[in-house]
């Protein structure tokens, strides 16, 4: 037997990582239920005027989306720090920061591939036009993966830290910011009955760009804070 | 036996550690070789763990350097990871997986020996838990689970902390044996331990970093 | 050349050199901060839109552009101090962090004032106001996980790469608050860019921004010195230094 390659290394640390969340199915629900629970909040808040929930709809489920997934951010390493497989991760024979693409996308699995599926529910409780919605998902599908791997960043940093939450959003909101406005706008954009190429153009070159750098930033984090 | 391990050679050199602004050791240097053990003694707080994580490359030392086989360790990063095994405080076992899935995890990510699960599970008296969930484990149990790690891959040097700790005399006589083996294939070691260690006539480099600091 | 910097690289000599060089600096920093003040108060002309109140260009520009200038010197720093390992250079990125929140913060509130007469707001969500904004908090969060990391050392190269990232997103989030202001507010009155500005009014602003320039570098080897004898406390030199002044 020989040493796993690397697109093994991948798939084995991906399974584990959906196994576990599995097994401990009854956390992952949380952010989900956060997500639904400050859409609806909304509403009550500054009333439930169609028109203005129309206009406003898109801010309101990007935003809540971002805290959701911010929310979630924690549970990415966690575990892993607490009980130490995070250190024998690191001292595997394998280049961390792919690894680091399969946490980080087995996390996105978890936690941001159920907010599509809610997505729509919301879509019509803010009474957004069908077209919004379609781009919300595609919106959704192209955001938040740049939001997990942008946050994994921020969780490596922090993830030795005793108070390391409130650090945590301090650090990696700011950096959400343009997720936020492109995503936001797209979906605003296409209720008004306009193209939104532009906009997804854009915020597939974050994703690319997101899915290039984030992995070695989050490797080179980890490796300070571990130390 | 033909499964003996290549030569191999660890050269630390004027090792320096700090942590908070104390130092914890300056100018350490010691050589590691085939069947050779490094015995770390000392205090609490006087830098084993410290000591151990630097040789493992997760911690920088302040100064000095770290070969194996010539290369620096931390230009051979994955490569050096490839012939070592570290096990630390934390048993690094996930608790809602099985025995046999914490187990399986980490040969795949290692480099397997051609020990199967189950015997490795076996030697270390673990047989019949394969289907258990960690988290149903003893504290001494996991503490064998980890140290089955050692069995199913296969690493030159072993980086351990500790390794005593949470079993009895009987599981000690066991991770002794385990390690007299290793030893005997060519392998290193490099250890702390409050327990006395038991390795028959093995070669062992006593380092004590109280009398060191002191 | 290399041997200068090999020196420099010394804590001790750092110090040593730092301090005889402050001074000077300061003096030069008071001089131009005299001119440019005198030359923009009393020198240049009056603007015949705004008036008087657009004055407080002059502090409010080069503190805009001190803001952004100084989170490169940091990010620049810490990759120097983490690819190289060299103490100094981790020094001088999270000396950096508190002088460029402080010329953010002024940028944020100089544009706030000067915004009230030319707007009739405090605050108006105009485009460089909020990448001011948001630089300050990219700029907070530097100094909060500094603070939060117990061990120095993690905590500056922890930093450098929160300032690397940081400087990766910086154009985009520009960017992105540009496209989002013109397709929120239209075309607004873009008073930071006058297309043309008269030399009278150049030459202070060139003046403040020089003047800002080495008020920057005075504070940030003074707190570098702070930093520095902090972390050498247990060093030889600093134990001979404190019983030579006590």
């Amino acid at each position: 037997m020989t040493t796993a390659n690397l697109s093994q290394a991948f798939m084995i640390l991906l399974r584990r990582d959906l196994t576990l969340a599995y097994r401990r199915r009854s956390e992952m629900i949380n952010p989900l239920l956060f997500f639904v629970l400050v859409t609806a909040l909304f509403p009550l808040g500054i009333g439930a005027d169609p028109t203005l929930l129309r206009e406003v709809g898109p801010g309101i489920i990007w935003v809540a989306a971002l805290l959701a997934a911010l929310l979630s951010l924690d549970m990415i390493f966690r575990s892993d720090f607490d009980d130490g497989s995070l250190e024998q991760l690191l001292l595997s024979p394998h280049p961390l920061s792919i690894l680091m693409i399969a946490k980080v996308f087995a996390h996105w699995l978890i936690t941001g591939l159920p907010l599509l599926v809610v997505a729509p529910l919301l879509g019509v409780l803010l009474d957004l036009p069908g077209a919004a919605i379609r781009t919300l998902l595609v919106t959704l599908a192209l955001g938040t993966p740049v939001l997990s791997l942008i946050g994994t960043i921020g969780v490596a940093l922090t993830v030795g830290l005793r108070k390391g939450g409130m650090i945590l959003s301090l650090l990696v909101l700011p950096l959400y910011i343009p997720v936020l406005i492109f995503a936001a706008n797209a979906v605003a954009t296409s209720g008004a009955g306009l193209p939104v190429e532009a906009h997804l153009s854009l915020l597939t070159a974050l994703l690319v760009l997101a899915v290039s750098l984030s992995p070695a930033a989050t490797a080179a984090a980890l490796r300070i804070s571990l130390s | 036996m033909t499964d003996n391990y290549p030569v191999a050679a660890l050269e630390a050199r004027e090792l320096t550690c700090i942590r908070d602004d104390r130092a914890l050791f300056t100018d350490l240097s010691f050589d590691l070789g085939p069947a050779q053990v490094l015995l770390i003694e000392g205090r609490n707080g006087s830098g084993k763990t410290s000591l151990l994580r630097i040789l493992c490359g997760i911690r920088m030392p302040e100064t000095g350097s770290i070969t194996w086989n010539g290369g620096n360790i931390y230009r051979l990063a994955t490569g050096y990871n490839a012939s070592t095994a570290y096990i630390g405080h934390k048993d690094g076992i996930k608790l809602e997986l099985t025995a046999a899935e914490n187990l399986g995890f980490a040969r795949s990510l290692g480099s397997p020996s051609g020990i199967s699960l189950s015997a490795a599970l076996e030697q270390m008296e673990l047989g019949g838990y394969d289907d258990i969930q960690a988290i149903n484990l003893s504290a001494g149990q996991k503490r064998r689970l980890a140290l089955a790690r050692l069995l199913v891959t296969r690493s030159i040097l072993w980086i351990l902390d500790e390794p005593f700790t949470s079993l009895d005399t009987h599981g000690i006589a066991m991770v002794e044996e385990l390690i007299t083996n290793h030893l005997a294939k060519g392998g290193m070691l490099a250890v702390t331990s409050h327990h006395p260690v038991r390795l028959g006539n093995a070669d062992i480099t006593r380092i004590n970093l109280s009398e060191r600091s002191a | 050349m290399l041997k200068f910097f090999h020196r420099m690289a010394s804590p001790k000599y750092f110090y040593q050199f730092a301090g005889k060089l402050i001074p000077w600096l300061g003096v030069a920093c008071l001089g131009f901060m005299l001119a440019g003040l005198y030359d923009g108060l009393l020198v240049a002309p009056t603007d015949y839109q705004q008036g008087d109140s657009y004055r407080i260009m002059f502090v409010h520009v080069p503190a805009a552009w001190m803001s952004l200038f100084i989170y490169m010197v940091m990010a620049t720093a810490g990759a120097i101090g983490l690819i190289w390992h060299i103490k100094l250079a981790e020094v001088m990125a999270i000396s950096s962090a508190h002088v460029g929140a402080s010329f953010t913060f002024l940028a944020l509130v100089t544009g706030s004032i000067w915004g009230k007469p030319m707007w009739g707001a405090w605050w108006v969500w105009d485009a460089r106001l909020t990448s001011e904004l948001i630089l300050l908090f990219l700029y907070l969060g530097v100094i909060a996980l500094y603070n939060a990391v117990e061990d120095k050392r993690t905590a500056a190269r922890a930093t450098s790469i929160l300032a690397l990232v940081g400087v990766v997103n910086i154009p985009i989030i520009h960017y992105s608050v540009e496209w989002w202001n013109t397709l929120h507010q239209g075309p607004t009155v873009t008073k930071f860019d006058a297309p043309s500005i008269d030399l009278r009014m150049l030459i202070p602003l060139l003046l403040m921004a020089v003047a800002f320039k080495l008020f920057y570098a005075v504070v940030v080897l003074m707190r570098a010195r702070c930093e520095i004898l902090q972390r050498e406390r247990n060093s030889g030199w600093v134990k001979e230094l404190v019983r030579a002044s006590s």
